[in-house]
């Protein structure tokens, strides 16, 4: 069974298609990348999947069950997180608290416990403070000492996108949708990320489907591309096949047109 | 080219701009004025200023300077904590709940209602602080649960609203409120049981001659704001707070069932007003229907002058707003010559907010508000 299986997905705004006869299947552990010119649907097909957007029509089944209907607080507990296109952490509060309240949904304490400091809340809270630690460190020495306390809009751009996903790991996923992660960054960070995004997998054992602008990225993380244009997925597989495909460098650069004579 | 800046420099500071210079000019000097013919008149009491506006003042003495600071303070400290409530709600929600003066008036009117049964029953004078835990703890439950009914039936239907409807339904439910009161319990003024006479006897700390009763509600009112910062700025249920306070949606994409914070933080707010409630019992020892309206009004003010949306803003806010309309009618406008000045608390309550949004619309402690348009 796959992870997440799309059946005939459609979403439409007004007259407009944004999503249509989308199907497919990402299996446990894949990583796989889905690209497509500006306005081909995919931040749309993220939004669908973490329910900020309800389906005109289709089904989504994550792990056996559908998704649709739920809030997005139900189904990132069910395990799905996700990054965004354009950041959007909690600005005020610290690097680390922004990470330590994205476990909300994985803790179990309440109010009481903290009014009467029962054993139960200060070991949780213990727990949620060293598993933030620990998520955070999986960026070497990009997120650590002092910039645990900054608030989260004192960061630098790079950094900024790097708590984004260690908030989104912090939730304790099995799917992680990842929205444009090096956009904007140099190539040098853009190299480092790369090579983070295959440990995600590997280390922390996420699916992960990724929407990226960066063909050297596509190439280099995903073992499938799906390609989406106008709403419609016009090719799948490797990227070799992917990259080749007459369809797809149509979408990307247009219909070569026939020479004047 | 002269003439057209001339014409546009001109045209940039509008009338109100000036009218808004002049108001702050006017009110700056009379602080000043007043705050110095109060130091004149404290120094040389036959000064020609004083003689002129004010002949028959004998000045305050260094016993009674102190004693409006400290009923300033108590009575801060409870607009304070009704405060927090109005300060948390904006926070989360982005309207004004002007039906929050209605829980703190339910809270002390549960408050006197058990303290009449225990009264009766002898449990107030055999065991006062026992009683006084109970009472805490009623209005503590009534106000929560005013505060989180209210949410429910009110303004959770109308989330996706304008802010200014909820803002609009809010003042109908304190009208409800109020009006379930006054059928209820009748428009008599209703009394709490007598005080023990070792709580409320005059106490001499540091040469100040303070009420024990006012002690008491210092304490409590310390205690519970430092409870309620703990569980802000230290908890996950509060940090889920300040995620919902800064963004919703994503707030919601990392897991964070909305709804339940949101009741939390009615609930955390009412539980705050239920304790200025029952201090406010104590301290005045009288509750009627209408109890709730000017505090509230008052604790909406303290958390506008700290900086709406802030804490610990509305906490300062409070104790400022308290101590300023204690002591500014004495030092501030009896020297100028003002006549009733104790009359005129709370006038002076809402000058502190216009001259606040004069010079910091933010309030003292604001910030910019999140990057969230709030519109």
């Amino acid at each position: 069974m796959s992870l997440l299986e799309i059946e005939n997905l459609q979403i439409t705004f007004g007259g407009l298609d944004a999503l249509s006869n989308l199907d497919f299947a990402i299996e446990e552990g894949e990583i796989v990348s889905v690209i497509g010119p500006n306005g081909a649907g995919k931040t749309t097909f993220f939004n669908a999947i973490s329910g900020m957007i309800p389906p005109t029509s289709g089904e989504i089944i994550f792990d056996g069950e559908s998704v649709l209907g739920l809030d997005p607080n139900q189904i990132t507990e069910m395990g799905i997180a996700r990054t965004f296109q354009n950041v959007r952490l909690f600005p005020n509060m610290t690097v680390l608290e922004n990470v330590m309240v994205s476990q909300h949904c994985r803790t179990s304490q309440l109010v009481v416990g903290a009014l009467f400091q029962t054993k139960a809340f200060k070991k949780e809270e213990k727990e949620i403070r060293e598993r933030a630690e620990e998520i955070l460190s999986f960026f070497g020495t990009r997120l650590v000492g002092y910039r645990l306390d900054q608030p989260a809009f004192a960061l630098s751009y790079a950094n900024r996108r790097r708590l984004e996903i260690a908030r989104a790991m912090a939730t304790q996923p099995r799917l992680l949708l990842l929205d444009e992660p090096v956009a904007g960054m140099n190539p040098i960070e853009t190299a480092e990320l790369t090579a983070l995004i295959g440990r995600l997998r590997d280390e922390w054992g996420f699916t992960i489907v990724i929407i990226e602008h960066d063909m050297k990225v596509v190439r280099d993380v995903s073992d499938r591309v799906v390609v989406l244009d106008h709403g419609v997925p016009i090719a799948q597989g490797s990227y070799d096949d992917v990259s080749t495909n007459p369809d797809v460098i149509e979408a990307y650069l247009g219909r070569p047109v026939e020479a004047k004579r | 080219m002269s003439e057209i800046l001339k014409k546009k420099f001109k045209k940039r500071v509008s009338g109100v701009d000036r009218f808004l210079t002049f108001i702050r000019v006017l009110m700056a000097t009379l602080i000043v004025v007043g705050v110095l013919a109060f130091i004149a008149q404290q120094v040389w009491p036959e000064n020609p200023f004083t003689e002129w506006r004010n002949p028959d003042a004998r000045g305050l003495t260094g016993d009674q300077f102190k004693g409006l600071i400290v009923s300033g303070l108590s009575q801060g400290a409870m607009y304070g904590l009704i405060a927090l409530g109005y300060s948390m709600v904006y926070g989360v929600l982005g309207f004004i709940n002007f039906a929050h003066g209605e829980v703190f008036m339910v809270g002390t009117m549960s408050g006197w209602i058990t303290s009449e049964k225990l009264h009766d029953a002898g449990l107030w004078e055999s065991n006062f602080i026992l009683s006084l835990f109970v009472i805490i703890f009623v209005a503590i439950a009534t106000s929560t649960v005013t505060a989180v009914i209210t949410e429910r039936i009110a303004y959770r239907p109308l989330r996706n609203s304008p802010r200014l409807i909820p803002l609009i339904t809010s003042i109908g439910v304190s009208f409800f409120i109020q009006n379930a009161a006054l059928g209820l319990f009748g428009p008599t003024s209703k009394g709490y049981p007598r005080l023990p006479e070792w709580l409320s006897k005059q106490r001499s700390i540091l040469t100040v001659e303070i009420a024990g009763t006012k002690i008491l509600v210092m304490v409590v009112a310390a205690v519970s704001m430092a409870g309620l910062w703990y569980l802000v700025e230290r908890t996950q249920t509060g940090r889920a707070m300040r995620a919902v306070a800064e963004d919703k949606e994503i707030a919601s994409l990392m897991g964070i069932n909305v709804n339940r914070t949101i009741v939390i933080t009615f609930g955390v707010g009412g539980a705050m007003a239920g304790v200025g409630g029952i201090l406010w019992g104590l301290l005045f020892r009288s509750v009627t229907h209408m109890t709730g309206f000017l505090p509230g009004i008052k604790a909406f003010t303290a958390a506008v002058v700290g900086g709406i949306g802030n804490m610990g803003g509305a906490m300062a806010g409070g104790v400022f707003l308290g101590s300023a309309e204690s002591i500014a009618p004495m030092v501030i406008l009896e020297p100028l010559g003002v006549p009733g000045v104790s009359q005129l608390k709370d006038a002076v309550a809402f000058t502190v907010l216009v001259l606040v949004l004069l010079f910091k619309p933010s309030g003292l402690f604001g910030e910019r508000l999140s990057q969230e348009d709030r519109a």
